[in-house]
């Protein structure tokens, strides 16, 4: 090794170990809290599968093509969306094709209850969306399996971290879309919407959300995505579900497991994306 | 004559370095100097402007004259950096630069209404939401609100389109819309920001009548902001003229016509055709300043071939046309004249210039004397003041 790089190396900044001692700190000094509340959320993830499962596999597609036609009126999607889950209940996948979608469901959810608000944030204070931005590109770009091993000691194995590790991923855009869609409302409607006497808040629900609502779908309908291509790496530490089976396949080299499982993450991605694309058209 | 809106001594800057520009406009400076010292915009500079109630005022200017900002002065749009804006808020009279949120607010939404250029319509909302937009914001219960929008929807002839989307209107139809949203909060102040400038030249001539029509009936205060003359002139009761953030002239539209302040003003009035502002009051020669004879006898004309005589109430006794009696016949009755006596016509100070010409030409050129409501002589118009005031010269 030349001289100039082995000073370098020699006076290596110790970023890991400190990040190492930061996460050693909070096991230490938190753990209760941290086991508490992973316990707690595995707890309601876990109820609610089970919840799920207790219904007859038929009968609950049924009712998710119900929910299909309700959103979007069509009959075709609400009975292509019921001959996608009778493919997976065929395909023996039922029960972690459920533990899935719970998981999705709720990493979306949390994604899109957290993203809005912080969206709308950065939208009206510019200042604050520049220092947003860094945080949300490190979110976005970070190896996953790096921030799998903190998680992983923090709230042990599970549906929980599997599930915060999702949310992590997914937030980005949904601050980014939202952000996106309030920043885009038109000037002259905003003005509206001023000269005749909006409140702050009355402007906000009244002006930007509704004008910024298609985007925010984008936005929804995105974090859904993200959080299904996330399915497989949340199975690494725990979290249940056709994860699992796939890296089950990986693990033996079984390509007919690998083929059914993905392909059951093929159709629950279309079956969720195509219900819930609301408002894109600007309709009601 | 009660004001509805005064700006007094009113300098707008867009940009950080208020004191600097403000001082810069102090000495006089244009925009431009403005712009490269402090990088600072300069929106409208010691702009003081009254607007009485119930009068159409127009603001013109090229685009960048500062007319639009001036105008979002009034509801603060746009921030005013020094003066005074004051609006009357019912009895009060109150100052928009210094008010606090809540009676801006409340001026919003009860005093001062607007209507836009971009028409500014919410396109989820249909019809008869967004007229109700002002009364919402403003917490009208709903029966009352859909009642009053029901109403205006009436006034613009759109009830049948209430439940369309906005954006399912054409361009006419949606400032009438627009229109009808600035009327339902029953505000007695109007601000237009050039709200007819994106609609082709037939719709405009439309609205532009509407509006006249409804103005006639509600008697608001109207602000408008406009670059067209034409339209200012049709539609104006005052007409402002403004360049680069400073007011020009102002003025009732005839005065800008005849006697432009400036170059600025006089290239703005270039292409007008003054047939459609003039009246006889305006091209007029005063009975004091015409050439008197003998026992009350005036010649209308220089050339004297008219001449009246008139009695001690100022009525007409007599009229001589060529050295012959004539008689002397209104403006109106042009069309449906005899040739059999010789004739002078006359005609009101209100008469438009156009009438006064055309009875000239019926007349071999004859003069056109104007009397008053009581039937006094108070002037006449020769050929020459109907040149000159159309020459401009």
């Amino acid at each position: 090794m030349d001289p100039i790089s082995k000073f370098m190396v020699d006076h290596k900044i110790p970023i890991g170990a400190w990040g190492k001692s930061f996460f050693g700190f909070l096991t230490d000094n938190f753990d209760t809290i941290f086991r508490a509340f992973s316990n707690g959320l595995n707890f309601i993830l876990d109820g609610l599968v089970d919840l799920l499962l207790m219904v007859p596999p038929v009968l609950l597609a049924l009712v998710i093509a119900v929910i299909a036609w309700l959103l979007q009126r069509s009959r075709p999607l609400a009975i292509g969306v019921f001959l996608g889950l009778i493919f997976i209940i065929n395909q023996n996948l039922w029960k972690q094709t459920v533990q899935t979608l719970v998981l999705v469901v709720a990493a979306a959810a949390m994604a899109m209850a957290i993203g809005v608000p912080l969206g709308i944030w950065a939208a009206h204070k510019p200042k604050v969306y520049r220092i947003m931005l860094p945080v949300l590109d490190l979110m976005q770009t970070l190896p996953t399996f790096v921030y799998l091993i903190p998680v992983l000691t923090l709230f042990g194995l599970g549906n929980a971290p599997g599930l915060i590790v999702t949310i992590i991923f997914v937030i980005p855009t949904a601050v980014r879309l939202t952000h996106l869609g309030v920043v885009s409302v038109p000037k002259s409607i905003i003005e509206a919407g001023e000269a005749f006497g909006a409140t702050k808040s009355q402007l906000l629900w009244k002006v930007e959300l509704p004008s910024a609502l298609p985007t925010i779908m984008a936005g929804l309908t995105q974090s859904i995505m993200l959080s299904l291509s996330m399915v497989v790496f949340a199975a690494l530490i725990g979290a249940g579900g056709l994860g699992t089976e796939i890296n089950r396949a990986l693990g033996s080299r079984r390509i007919d497991l690998g083929l059914e499982a993905g392909l059951a993450i093929v159709v629950l991605a279309i079956v969720l994306d195509r219900m819930t694309r609301i408002g894109v058209g600007g309709k009601k | 004559m009660t004001v509805a809106v005064d700006f007094k001594n009113v300098d707008i800057v867009f940009g950080a370095d208020q004191a600097g520009s403000l001082a810069m406009i102090d000495k006089g400076a244009t925009r431009a100097e403005i712009l490269e010292k402090t990088g600072n915009v300069l929106g409208c500079a010691d702009a003081s402007l009254t607007v009485h109630e119930g009068e159409i005022s127009v603001l013109m200017g090229l685009s960048g004259s500062g007319k639009s900002t001036l105008l979002r002065a009034v509801n603060r749009l746009n921030v005013v950096s020094r003066g005074q804006v004051l609006v009357k808020d019912g009895d009060k009279i109150v100052d928009v630069v210094t008010c606090d949120e809540p009676t801006l607010r409340r001026l919003r939404q009860k005093q001062v209404a607007m209507v836009f250029q971009q028409f500014g319509l919410l396109p989820w909302r249909t019809v008869e939401e967004n007229v109700g937009l002002g009364l919402e914001l403003a917490g009208v219960p709903d029966a009352e609100r859909k009642e009053r929008v029901h109403k205006q929807l009436k006034l613009v002839n759109l009830d049948q389109w209430s439940k369309k989307y906005a954006h399912e209107l054409s361009g006419g139809m949606q400032q009438r819309v627009g229109l009808a949203r600035a009327f339902a909060t029953e505000a007695p102040i109007l601000l237009m920001d050039e709200p007819f400038s994106a609609l082709d030249p037939l719709i405009r001539t439309k609205l532009q009548d509407e509006l006249l029509q409804l103005q006639a009936e509600l008697k608001k205060t109207i602000i408008f902001v406009s670059h067209d003359l034409e339209e200012a002139l049709k539609i104006g009761s005052h007409i402002t003229i403004m360049e680069g953030g400073r007011i020009v002239q102002t003025g009732a539209p005839e005065d800008i016509v005849l006697r432009p302040a400036n170059d600025y003003v006089r290239d703005f009035i270039a292409n007008v055709n003054p047939l459609s502002v003039l009246t006889a009051w305006n091209v007029m020669r005063d009975r004091r300043d015409l050439e008197h004879g003998d026992n009350g006898w005036v010649w209308l004309d220089r050339r004297k071939t008219t001449r009246f005589k008139i009695d001690d109430h100022g009525l007409v006794a007599a009229a001589e046309r060529d050295g012959k009696p004539a008689v002397w016949v209104s403006c109106a009755d042009v069309e449906a004249q005899s040739e059999e006596a010789a004739q002078v016509f006359w005609a009101n100070p209100g008469t438009s210039l156009k009438t006064v010409m055309l009875a000239m030409h019926r007349s071999q050129t004859a003069p056109v004397a104007l009397f008053d409501d009581q039937s006094r002589f108070v002037g006449a118009i020769g050929i020459r003041d109907v040149l000159s005031a159309v020459l401009r010269r």
